[in-house]
């Protein structure tokens, strides 16, 4: 285990931030501008708007 | 047996498409001409896969970026970087080689044989570094700096650029949907020739949207050198014979460079190998030299 931490540290470190990122997103209700967006037709990306 | 046999032998085909499928699986869309608007639309996907493709069941994370950015609310995404952050952490551009879906029609239209195909592109050590100026310029700068009174803003990257949403939601919910189609013009006629070009350079060329112009590819590049999933080479073992690079789509020397921000993981030089000097992190000769160590 420690094996494997020591090869990948970088890489689970920025993983680890990923994942608390992610929270703090949730937590300022970001997640409620993805699905307004995401939900709608996208007018400028079909070519339209 | 043989099917098993032939899927095993195209397994990254078969993670493609299943995964394509999976990711665009709203048969009704394509049914009733509309989108999804359920609950799986405030998660992302890992892969370029535009959010008003009929069949998406959930948002792109370039996007989702630009549309945070856009919001008057916020000038940070913490929710689409984090997920940008956790994922290249974990796949680096595992994701551009087997679940991409515009990767996979990058790939199937470079099967179309009876057209010379260019394996070296002329000036390929600049241009591979303009996908970076579209993540910064397209997706991170104008979406934050052109607003409008109400200080929203609008998404650029998707609006004049991205191939994936004409193709994967603009033909289609044109071709669908009646009130749509009545308000085509220059800008749906810019992204179709876009397409276009991308679609005829694809053939003669293996992926060239991922080599230069792919903001999410640039985003997940970063992460390639430090991914859990990487490759690895024993320099002992190794002869220097180049089979890798050969066998390499992108043509990357991997022998030298075994984690190259341009590599999408595809893994054929893994099998090119003959003396086995390179192998993923995820393999079982790593995890048995691990309990060994």
């Amino acid at each position: 285990m420690n094996k494997f931490i020591k090869r990948n540290y970088a890489g689970l470190m920025v993983f680890s931030l990923g994942i608390a990122f992610i929270a703090v997103g949730v937590y300022r209700v970001e997640i409620g501008t993805v699905f307004m967006k995401a939900a709608a037709i996208c007018l400028e990306c079909i070519g339209i708007g | 047996m043989e099917l098993i046999h032939k899927l095993r032998k195209n397994i990254r085909l078969v993670v493609q498409i299943c995964f394509t499928a999976l990711t665009n699986g709203y048969i009704n869309g394509y049914l009733q001409g509309t989108i999804y608007r359920g609950t799986g639309k405030k998660f992302c996907v890992p892969g370029l896969n535009c959010y008003s493709c009929p069949g998406a069941v959930g948002a792109c994370p370039i996007g989702s970026l630009q549309a945070v950015l856009n919001s008057s609310q916020y000038k940070f995404s913490f929710y689409i970087i984090g997920f940008l952050m956790a994922v290249g952490a974990f796949f680096g551009r595992f994701v551009c080689g087997w679940l991409c879906p515009f990767g996979l029609v990058q790939d199937l239209l470079h099967k179309i044989p009876g057209v010379r195909k260019i394996r070296k592109v002329p000036g390929d050590r600049y241009l591979k570094y303009l996908k970076y100026v579209v993540l910064i310029v397209f997706v991170i700068v104008l979406p934050l700096t052109i607003v409008n009174v109400a200080g929203g803003g609008t998404p650029w990257f998707c609006k004049l650029i991205c191939p994936a949403g004409t193709l994967l939601g603009g033909i289609p919910l044109t071709i669908l949907n009646p009130t749509l189609r009545s308000g085509l013009g220059f800008l749906f006629s810019w992204k179709v020739l876009v397409l276009i070009i991308i679609v005829v350079l694809s053939i003669k060329i293996y992926r060239p949207f991922c080599r230069y112009l792919c903001p999410l590819g640039a985003a997940y590049s970063l992460f390639n050198p430090i991914a859990l999933y990487r490759f690895e080479i024993d320099k002992d073992t190794c002869t220097g014979c180049r089979a890798c690079q050969k066998a390499c789509p992108m043509d990357l020397p991997v022998h030298e460079t075994p984690n190259s921000m341009e590599c999408i993981r595809c893994g054929k030089c893994l099998k090119s190998c003959k003396n086995h000097s390179l192998k993923s992190t995820f393999s079982r000769q790593n995890a048995e030299k691990g309990k060994e160590d």
